[in-house]
């Protein structure tokens, strides 16, 4: 497999790559409680690592508490954001962290079925990580009477196909059921009526991978790295305009600056941080903390030197949502058309400033009146490219762009 | 198409219900099932697996336009996919891409008259570290250039 010939690189890192010993994340959690463990990931203060940053332990409470046969764990690993790799690090080279969080998640809410959502783009790795299932099996970390307890687990691997929304936990459930990946509308939420009805937990694959060291390190060791409010590290996916592209582990609060200094990114003009659906950061604001106080991210963060176009860079993101959008609701499929016409009528010269404002307008009004994240966040490029950068997009450089 | 292609195709569809399962449930892995073998989902196919599925064929069209990997028109035995998000774009994908029309002499959504490759592009695939990056059927590639592309084309059979 072409990526597999890539050294496996020696990762360090404060929290998800420090070291741990395959299994014990599973052995320590089936000694402890249910609430125990819910304690514990409470005391962590983990919040999800796909984007929103909803406490983890909250989530996990409520499906707990729900009624019901059957409960669902699913761990997202769609990946699909722009600039996003970091799950595909994880699920290649620490399987063990991703599935046995899934096995605590099960244990801990009281599930017997784990479900992976691979997006299709990771099928090379589908037969490896099931191969790893198996010898999880085998050493009965998986299957029934987990490490002689009570307590059975098996996890699936389901394979997406080719579906950005999909990611969107709601669309992601429609798509397990084998249906358009669509969104609902919620509520009702996964944790109360998810696959099949039954109540579900989605966590993303980070924050699933964060539960095995909790759970042996402990909540506390956990919540001594980051800021108060964004405990932990986090990984960034960092690509574009630097020496060293790749996957870093960082504590939450690390500013930009800092990151830049850490990749060997010289000339940066800017940096994309959320991906597509993020926002642009300018150099002026460089000192800005990757956090949820300040910039929030599921990860993405890609680097433009002075040489990028950032009307290019618009473009490019803005026909990703065109052709991403669901269609299922107007601002969102309407929309996104309308805010790529506008940035292909600025390369071309032929907008005016009024109707550009029309579109900022309109992208305001998209992100409240969208079903979901998608359309939601869409606007984010537009509006803070067209703001942060208007000299050099609206300037005699661009074809034009001076003359309206 | 031949009584007995659709006899062996009912057939191969029937295998892979008893292994997915009969419920709604399995339509996707049942599709991508019969989409790897065949690299599209014949009106015959949809039909069967409706059948089998006790659910109106219009469904699984439905869910198949749905999806980007997922075809209803007959495409090349071997799919293509460069990344066009920007990290690729701006570490070499306009070479890359230039070079593959050029050297196939068919465009991107196009498929080359022997059947051979199917062209397509895709958005970001999880490899901008490592861009310009394509996929070939499921194989990822990364870290391409012209010339590297070209051998990577002519070594698919
Ligand atoms: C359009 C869209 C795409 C998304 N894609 C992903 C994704 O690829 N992976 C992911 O973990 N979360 C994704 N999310 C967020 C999920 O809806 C959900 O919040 C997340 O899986 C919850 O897990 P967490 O709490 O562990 O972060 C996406 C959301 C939207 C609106
Ligand atoms: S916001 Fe966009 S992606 Fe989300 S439901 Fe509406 S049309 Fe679909
Ligand atoms: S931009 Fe091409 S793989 Fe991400």
């Amino acid at each position: 497999m072409e990526v597999m010939t890539e050294k496996k690189i020696e990762r360090k890192g404060p929290v998800l790559f420090s070291p741990y010993k395959r299994g014990e994340g599973i052995k320590a959690a089936l000694k402890l409680k249910r609430n125990d463990i819910l304690f514990e990931v409470k005391e962590a203060g983990l919040k999800g690592r796909g984007g929103a940053g909803f406490p983890t332990s909250a989530k996990w409470m409520l499906t707990a508490a729900a009624k019901s046969d059957k409960k669902y764990i699913v761990c997202n690993a769609d990946e699909g954001e722009p600039g996003t790799f970091k799950d595909r690090v994880l699920l290649l080279e620490y399987p063990e962290l991703v599935f046995e969080g899934m096995v605590i998640a099960g244990y801990t809410v009281g599930s017997d079925q784990g479900i992976v959502y691979l997006r299709g783009e990771y099928e090379y790795m589908l037969s490896s990580l099931e191969d790893y299932l198996k010898e999880m099996k085998k050493d009965n970390l998986l299957g029934d009477k987990i490490l002689g307890t009570d307590f059975n687990f098996n996890i699936n691997i389901h394979l997406g196909s080719g579906a950005y929304v999909c990611g969107e936990e709601t669309a992601l459930i429609e798509s397990l059921e084998g249906h358009r990946g669509e969104p609902r509308n919620r509520p009702p939420y996964p944790v109360n009526t998810g696959f099949m009805g039954c109540p579900t937990v989605v966590n993303n694959v980070e924050t699933l991978s964060s539960v095995p060291h909790i759970i042996t390190k402990s909540g506390e060791w956990f919540k001594k790295h980051g800021t108060d409010k964004s405990t932990g590290s986090k990984l960034f996916s960092v690509s574009g305009d630097c020496n060293k592209p790749g996957v870093y582990e960082l504590p939450w609060g690390t500013t930009i600056k800092e990151l830049l200094k850490l990749v060997e990114a010289k000339d940066t003009k800017a940096v994309q941080v959320g991906g597509a659906s993020g926002v642009c950061v300018p150099v002026n604001q460089f000192d800005r903390k990757l956090g949820f106080e300040d910039l929030a991210t599921g990860g993405s963060i890609m680097i433009f030197n002075k040489k990028r176009d950032m009307l290019k860079v618009l473009k490019n993101f803005m026909e990703f949502f065109v052709e991403e959008s669901c269609g299922q609701c107007t601002p969102c499929r309407i929309g996104n058309v309308k805010l790529l016409e506008g940035t292909e009528m600025i390369e071309k010269g032929t907008h005016t400033f009024k109707y550009i404002n029309t579109l900022k307008e309109l992208g305001k009004t998209m992100q409240v009146a969208s079903k979901c994240g998608l359309g939601q966040s869409s606007p984010n490029s537009f509006i803070s490219i067209l703001d942060n950068f208007k000299e050099e997009i609206f300037s005699s450089g661009r074809n034009g762009g001076d003359k309206k | 198409m031949l009584l007995e292609e659709k006899n062996s195709l009912s057939e191969e569809i029937e295998k892979y219900v008893n292994e997915y399962g009969n419920n709604r449930a399995a339509l996707m892995p049942i599709l991508q099932a019969v989409q790897r073998n065949h690299n599209y989902v014949s009106d015959f196919a949809q039909q069967e697996v409706a059948r089998m599925l006790d659910i109106h064929p219009v469904e699984v069209y439905s869910v198949i336009s749905f999806y980007s990997f997922l075809h209803s028109k007959p495409r090349g035995r071997n799919i293509v996919r460069l990344c066009r998000t920007i990290a690729c774009d701006m570490v070499g994908k306009d070479a890359v891409e230039k070079a593959v029309t050029r050297e196939l002499g068919i465009g991107f959504g196009e498929t080359t008259k022997d059947g051979k490759i199917t062209l397509e592009f895709t958005n970001c695939l999880g490899m901008c570290d490592q861009g310009p990056a394509m996929i070939v059927n499921e194989r990822v590639f990364v870290k391409l250039d012209p010339e590297k592309a070209i051998n990577i084309l002519n070594e698919i059979k």
